[in-house]
């Protein structure tokens, strides 16, 4: 069937996650753009997973290691066996990009909240300041897949065979009209523009800006594939530092079942401060 | 000493989150994000069209009432980004009643010492400096315009 999603099991409703709240076997997690927006009231059960403080290497620029994300799970009460359940602010763009590293250190069970915290607070459901506290686990990861996360290495490497890299910022991002507004501090990149090939499909065309749910997979596939971005193809995302790009990984690989893309989460931020690094407007 | 230059609730505001702990400058952020007062009917709007960065940053727009050469501000936050909130209640608090001469004065750095970059990014500071680069832009004007 055209409509249905290729792993309908990496995607739940608001409904499931109400029906799941006591769920031992279930974790939810609560990963936003917003560093406060946890505080000021989550899912009852949920705990917080902070992109900056809790997911960044404290040192460089990379993702906590296999031994520190291994504390962090045993911390949330996350084991082995646990069905972590991701949702957050601004359409799950930095649930997706949780999903993704949880992916990236090999956990099988994984999901996204359809629609988000905006859904669930849409619909009146409960909210609580009160955080829990789960029996430490003994988890074990896996090492890091290098299946869903690519460098710049493989971006080179693709852009000279000419395969697919989508883009998926703002237009005025992808055309190098803005790298930063003015008044703001620069925002890291000191060249504007593109990797040369790199097709634009802004993120959120995937969702339904007014539920913040996924579009249908008839939607989704029609939206990439008119820009020659198929199934049988490699592809690699990209945004500005990787997160909204994990929002589409996540569409192409799990919505739509393409078998091989990868998220690059230097993204913009490396590829337009490289020296020597070809640039397209 | 550089908190001379501060308007002396905004030094106030500073010296508060230095002395806390990261998850206490958390829940003080949060404080403030509750205190954001709204707009009485006489703050006009600064004229200015609602600042944002597309994507990445939240629309914050801003009026300004002025007294006797004192000015309060007041901002337009959406509830759903208590960060920016608790941003512009400092703001609005640190501010409260100061000349625009003030206003000029305050280093743009002034956050650096409430070690706020331990928590967040350099991108979730920049709504910080983007609030104080908006509103010495509207003290400059109502400089001249005095």
């Amino acid at each position: 069937m055209s409509n249905e999603y290729a792993h309908p099991e990496a995607l739940v409703e608001t409904d499931w996650v109400a029906e799941h709240l006591n769920d031992p076997t279930v974790r939810l997690v609560e990963s936003n753009e917003d560093p406060l927006l946890y505080e000021t009231g989550h899912i009852p059960g949920a705990v917080k997973v902070d992109w900056f403080t809790t997911l960044q290497h404290p040192l460089r620029r990379d993702f906590i290691e296999k031994d520190q994300f291994e504390d962090l799970c045993r911390r949330l009460g996350i084991g082995n066996d646990t069905t972590v359940v991701f949702y957050g602010d601004k359409n799950n763009w930095f649930a997706c990009y949780a999903f993704w590293l949880f992916a990236y250190y090999g956990h099988q069970h994984l999901k996204i909240m359809n629609g988000g915290r905006a859904k669930w607070v849409a619909e009146g459901r409960p909210l609580t300041q009160e955080v829990p506290n789960y029996p430490p686990t003994d988890y074990v990861a896996k090492d890091p897949d290098p299946s869903v996360r690519a460098f710049r290495e493989d971006v080179f490497r693709q852009m000279e065979k000419g395969l697919p890299l989508v883009d998926v910022r703002s237009p005025q991002e992808y055309s190098g009209e803005l790298i930063h507004m003015p008044n703001y501090p620069q925002e890291g990149a000191q060249r504007g523009g593109h990797i040369p090939g790199a097709v634009n499909i802004p993120w959120a065309q995937a969702v339904n800006p007014e539920t913040s749910t996924f579009k249908p997979a008839a939607e989704l596939r029609q939206l990439y594939e008119q820009y020659g971005i198929t199934p049988d193809k490699e592809v690699i995302a990209y945004c500005r530092i990787g997160e909204r790009s994990s929002l589409t990984w996540f569409v192409l690989r799990y919505l739509l079942g393409y078998p091989n893309v990868k998220n690059y989460d230097g993204s913009w931020t490396e590829w337009g401060n490289l020296v020597n690094a070809p640039i397209e407007k | 000493m550089m908190d001379a230059t501060l308007p002396p609730a905004l030094a106030e505001i500073v010296d508060e989150f230095s002395q806390c702990e990261r998850q206490e400058k958390i829940a003080l952020l949060v404080d403030y994000a509750n205190q954001l007062l709204p707009p009485p009917p006489e703050a006009l709007a600064d004229g200015d069209a609602p600042e944002s960065v597309p994507e990445c940053m939240t629309p914050v727009s801003l009026r300004v009432l002025q007294q006797d050469g004192r000015l309060r501000f007041y901002f337009d936050v959406p509830q759903d980004a208590p960060l920016i909130r608790g941003y512009a209640a400092m703001m609005q608090q640190g501010l409260w009643d100061v000349t625009p001469q003030e206003i000029l004065r305050i280093p743009a750095d002034f956050y650096h010492v409430m070690g706020l970059q331990d928590l967040l990014t350099p991108q979730r500071l920049n709504g910080l400096t983007a609030i104080l680069a908006h509103v010495k832009r509207v003290a400059v004007r109502l400089m001249g315009e005095g």
